[in-house]
């Protein structure tokens, strides 16, 4: 933004911004709100719900304040007459064609629309009801989403989110007039198109018309269920999102009271998806460096590099439509979820002598499309569905409300054992370039004995919120079994949100970048920011919950996954090694190209 | 005010007054500055509807720093009533050429384009052919400059200026934010002059001429003449150019049939005057602008069926995008629905035409903000036809 600084007015008090601010920004600064609907701090700027008009002197129309760009000398009115009924009637229009049916929506208290419609007490309906029928019929097609077009208010946020954020296009503008609407390409359900099911355009989307298929109910009943033993597992970015929607501060971490919500709702054995994380990268790594010695040593042509990442099943949707070319690039190993299924129907069944058939895995995720993963028919490794249900970061915390859990009064607990450890490393999963960092602490130490040359393990060129972030490790002084890899500069890179993981991937296809090794996230910010995180969603809070995330990895006493004693007991005790037989058959697949269209 | 009665004039079809060679040649030796200076000079404003001032939009588009710049001419020609764009296309389209060829030469643009409209397809390849001598002869003349032509896909929002450049781009045509207007960021974002048919001939007589000729025509603030399309209620529809400043009883004394009830002066987006205000009513940008249309209804007419009609229209032509417009347009159709079959009171027409006005400061773009012009006049002066 420019340095050059514009004088105007707002309600008669005057205030400097810098040029190309727009009015909502210059009203900000006066503590001013503006209502804004169509506006999101991600997205262009679309200017279409019009809710925000303002009035400017000698302007015959009004302006919207999300769009319109400060002048030298300007006077604004954020609550005139002119603007009161014009607003008024926008908010009215809006509902006229809404099937405002709230105390039965899932985004009930949550809703911007239900919140301008309360704030302006809109009661009576004065103009006629346009809801049509057709739009009441959900699509439930896909087991992450589900799209409520009679709860649509044509803002565009989800369709600019998955074209501008994701580059997936699976959302678009259809018709004009009274025939305009949001959707996919040829009117299809949402599961038979391009969406990889990464809940971006829910994260958005102001109403209930985007929301996550709940399982809550499901899960409830298991929980009743005395012969059922329900184990829950939860992600890295669960701990540092949930306090969100409880009440918190975006940026508190909240580990231990999640493990005492968990509990006091009644699962039998709550556990942490950071064991397979740090699980994961012994598998990953392990695969990495036998890539490379397959490629360096022996000359294997057949070896695909660089490798991807696998643990986002948004990428996992997204590679298998856009770059089907590329899917032997991609790690073998599955999510850190799905390992964890598969072990919690054999390995933990075992330990605890029980009948898999009758476990019921819940995860808590902050990710729609891991209820697609979960659902694929790869991940039955153990003889059943490996995870039975996915919940949300959101739906937690409302099943945390309706327990009557004081949350913020909770008392600190642990993890229960086993499969209830888990590493700094693991914890970093959450956030952008965390696997990369976790595989390199892991990896540089099993070729060299040693730890990566960084301060503290701190691997600070992978992190931050650039969308594609590079970064070369020169490796020396490797033992004599890795001697291959001795001065060898590991190339590797890391992209979070589609659009940058699609530009990273078309060089890498194109191939005017070389890698060795490439993380990617779907999500903007990586898990943290995930779809199934709470709403709202900025920069800026998805940079507090970063924060959170390096502040806990620091925090914990080991913070390298293969320090993990449990990781170490169930290569002992269950797996033998990794890439071992048994590792093969639970913890890694492959994926099938899709089509476009 | 200016008195002026009616008046056909014969500046746009009249034939053998272009001779482009010798124009061009000519003109292509001038300082742009200059020109600018004439067409301003001669208070020309757009043809197309808004009735900018065309030589500030050259000149706004000719100080915009910038290695790409565009004239596109708009032949879209979507207003319901109006057909004259497109006799002019047939007629005497190398006027339209060398109108943007000096644009081009005046704002530094290597590339022009015209945005026909997709029902005018059957124009295409004459157009095309005589398009190839004419970038042959800027070719000769080494001026680095090139037409051609784009054609439109039917959606009235097209003729939006900043729809057109999004459906050029291969995008869904929804009108942009404006600032920035076209002269900064049009077609692809890049400084644009964007100018209707009809304007662009009308240049191309004043650069020919100088201002003085069409100065004369015209009123202070409607200089010169315009092409209007008559239809409706007149033995003699078709197309006139007439000198704008004339009062509507003119018009109507020599296009009615003697039984005119009421005039919508500029299509559907236009206002409908009724017979009482047809003496005191001004065609020009000083009383009632139009972008040409003039539709004449006599006593055998419904003007609740008309006015139905163009919100049935709105409706359907709406792009989607912002709430007023969109949700408005279609509350207003079924409110006069609900209003004639006795579903709501007459007073609900008072709300709607609240609504209007409210669709007229907040709608986006220039077709919501006019819906309220028909809905307006039509209800005000014609109210016991809406109800009864
Ligand atoms: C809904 C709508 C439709 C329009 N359609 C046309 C059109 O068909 N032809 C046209 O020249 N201008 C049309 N315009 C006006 C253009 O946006 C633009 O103002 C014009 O092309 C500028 O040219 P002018 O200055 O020569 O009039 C339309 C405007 C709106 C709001
Ligand atoms: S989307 Fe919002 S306003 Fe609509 S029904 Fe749901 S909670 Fe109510
Ligand atoms: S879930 Fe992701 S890919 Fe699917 S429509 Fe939403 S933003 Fe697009
Ligand atoms: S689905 Fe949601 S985000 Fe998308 S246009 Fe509708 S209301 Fe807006
Ligand atoms: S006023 Fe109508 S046509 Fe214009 S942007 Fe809004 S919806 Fe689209
Ligand atoms: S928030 Fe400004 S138009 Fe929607």
């Amino acid at each position: 933004m420019s340095n050059y600084m514009v004088n105007l007015k707002i309600n008669n008090i005057p205030v400097s911004v810098p040029e190309g601010s727009t009015i909502v920004q210059a009203a900000n600064k006066l503590n001013f709100r503006i209502p804004t609907l169509c506006f999101h701090p991600d997205l262009s700027v679309a200017g279409n719900c019009r809710v925000c008009v303002v009035e400017i002197t000698g302007a015959r129309a009004l302006a919207a304040a999300c769009a319109m760009p400060v002048a030298e000398g300007m006077e604004v009115f954020t609550n005139s007459a002119k603007v009161r009924t014009a607003r008024k009637h926008v908010i009215e229009l809006l509902l006229s064609e809404h099937n405002a049916d709230c105390t039965k929506c899932f985004k009930n208290g949550h809703c911007e629309l239900q919140e301008l419609a309360a704030e302006y007490r809109v009661g009576d309906h004065v103009f006629l009801d346009l809801v049509k029928a057709s739009d009441k019929i959900l699509d439930i097609s896909s087991p992450s989403i589900q799209k409520d077009n009679s709860k649509c208010i044509r803002c565009q946020r989800c369709v600019r989110t998955c074209e501008e954020l994701q580059a997936v296009g699976a959302l678009a503008v259809a018709c004009k007039g009274d025939h305009q609407r949001i959707t996919t390409f040829m009117d299809k359900s949402l599961h038979n198109v391009v969406c990889t099911n990464c809940g971006q355009c829910i994260n958005r989307c102001p109403t209930g018309a985007l929301v996550e298929r709940n399982y809550m109910e499901e899960v409830w009943d298991h929980i009743n269920n005395p012969f059922k033993h329900v184990v829950v597992q939860t992600a890295p970015a669960v701990r540092i999102g949930l306090g969100e929607d409880l009440g918190l501060e975006p940026g508190h971490r909240v580990t231990g009271k999640l493990v005492s919500a968990l509990k006091h709702i009644g699962f039998d054995s709550v556990l942490d998806t950071d064991f397979t994380a740090d699980l994961t990268i012994m598998e990953e790594g392990t695969e990495l460096l036998t890539r490379l010695k397959k490629a360096i040593v022996d000359k294997d042509e057949t070896v695909t590099l660089p490798m991807t990442t696998s643990c986002s099943p948004g990428w996992i949707k997204f590679i298998e439509h856009t770059f089907p070319e590329l899917l032997p690039n991609v790690s073998t190993c599955k999510s850190p979820q799905q390992m964890f299924g598969a072990l919690a129907k054999t390995y933990y069944a075992q330990k605890k002598g029980l009948d898999p058939k009758n476990i019921v895995s819940v995860s808590i995720m902050p990710c729609t499309a891991k209820k697609f993963e979960a659902n694929r028919p790869e991940m039955r490794a153990s003889g059943y569905q490996d995870v039975d249900y996915v919940l949300t970061t959101r739906e937690l915390a409302m099943m945390i409300k309706q327990a009557g859990i004081e949350f913020t009064k909770l008392d600190d607990m642990h993890y229960d054992s086993i499969m209830g450890e888990g590493t700094g490393a693991a914890v970093i999963f959450g956030a952008t370039g965390g696997v990369m960092e976790a595989a390199l602490r892991t990896a540089y130490e099993i070729v060299t004995g040693r730890e990566v040359p960084f301060n503290n393990l701190n691997i600070t060129p992978v992190r931050g919120m650039e969308g594609v972030r590079e970064a070369t490790i020169t490796i020396t002084g490797t033992r004599p079994e890795w001697s291959f890899l001795e001065g060898v500069e590991m190339k590797v890179a890391v992209a979070h949100g589609l659009v940058n993981a699609k530009e990273l991937m078309t060089a890498v296809r194109d191939q005017k970048a070389s890698y060795h090794f490439i993380e990617v996230m779907a999500c903007p910010g990586g898990c943290l920011g995930g779809g199934g995180q709470p709403i709202p969603t900025s920069a800026d809070i998805r940079e507090k919950r970063a924060q959170a995330i390096y502040a806990e990895d620091e925090g914990l006493p080991i913070r390298k996954s293969h320090e993990n004693p449990e990781v170490v007991q169930i290569y002992k005790d269950f797996l033998g090694e990794p890439l071992g037989h048994r590792s093969h058959a639970l913890l890694h697949t492959h994926y099938k190209p899709r089509k476009r269209y | 005010m200016e008195h002026k009665t009616i008046k056909k004039v014969d500046i746009i079809f009249a034939k053998d007054t272009c001779n482009p060679r010798e124009l061009l040649s000519k003109t292509l030796q001038r300082n742009p500055d200059d020109i600018i200076l004439d067409i301003i000079d001669s208070g020309l404003k757009g043809r197309g509807g808004a009735g900018f001032p065309t030589g500030l939009k050259w000149k706004f588009t000719r100080n915009e720093v910038s290695e790409d710049k565009y004239v596109i001419c708009n032949a879209d020609e979507g207003e319901p009533g109006t057909f004259k764009d497109r006799e002019i296309l047939d007629q005497v389209p190398e006027k339209v050429f060398v109108g943007m060829a000096v644009c081009g030469y005046v704002i530094g643009a290597r590339e022009g384009y015209i945005y026909l409209r997709g029902e005018y397809n059957f124009l295409l390849r004459s157009l095309n052919a005589k398009l190839e001598t004419f970038n042959a002869l800027m070719k000769e003349l080494k001026f680095d400059f090139h037409i051609s032509i784009r054609s439109g896909s039917g959606a009235y929002i097209c003729g939006e200026e900043s729809a057109l450049f999004e459906s050029m781009e291969g995008k869904r045509g929804e009108p942009r934010n404006k600032p920035p207007y076209p002269t900064r960021a049009g077609y692809n974002h890049k400084p644009t002059a964007i100018n209707n048919v009809e304007t662009l001939v009308y240049t191309t007589m004043i650069t020919r001429l100088g201002p003085t000729e069409f100065k004369a025509l015209g009123t202070q603030d409607s200089r010169g003449s315009k092409v209007f399309s008559v239809s409706g209620d007149t033995p003699i529809a078709g197309i006139y150019e007439l000198e704008l400043g004339m009062p509507l009883a003119d018009f109507v004394d020599s296009f009615g049939d003697g039984d005119t009830k009421a005039v919508q002066v500029g299509g559907a987006s236009g206002h409908c005057v009724p017979r009482k205000q047809f003496r005191d009513t001004i065609i020009g940008f000083e009383g009632i602008p139009t972008g040409g249309s003039m539709m004449i209804f006599n006593s055998s007419r419904s003007m609740y069926n008309v006015l139905h009609d163009y919100l049935e229209f709105f409706t359907e032509e709406s792009c989607g995008q912002c709430t007023p417009c969109r949700v408005g347009c279609q509350q207003l159709l079924k409110g006069i629905e609900a209003v004639k079959r006795g579903e709501r009171k007459p007073d609900y027409l008072e709300e709607l035409k609240k609504l209007a006005d409210t669709m007229k400061v907040a709608a986006k773009c220039g077709l919501g903000q006019s819906v309220a012009n028909p809905f307006n006049s039509i209800v005000n002066n014609f109210r016991e036809e809406i109800i009864y």
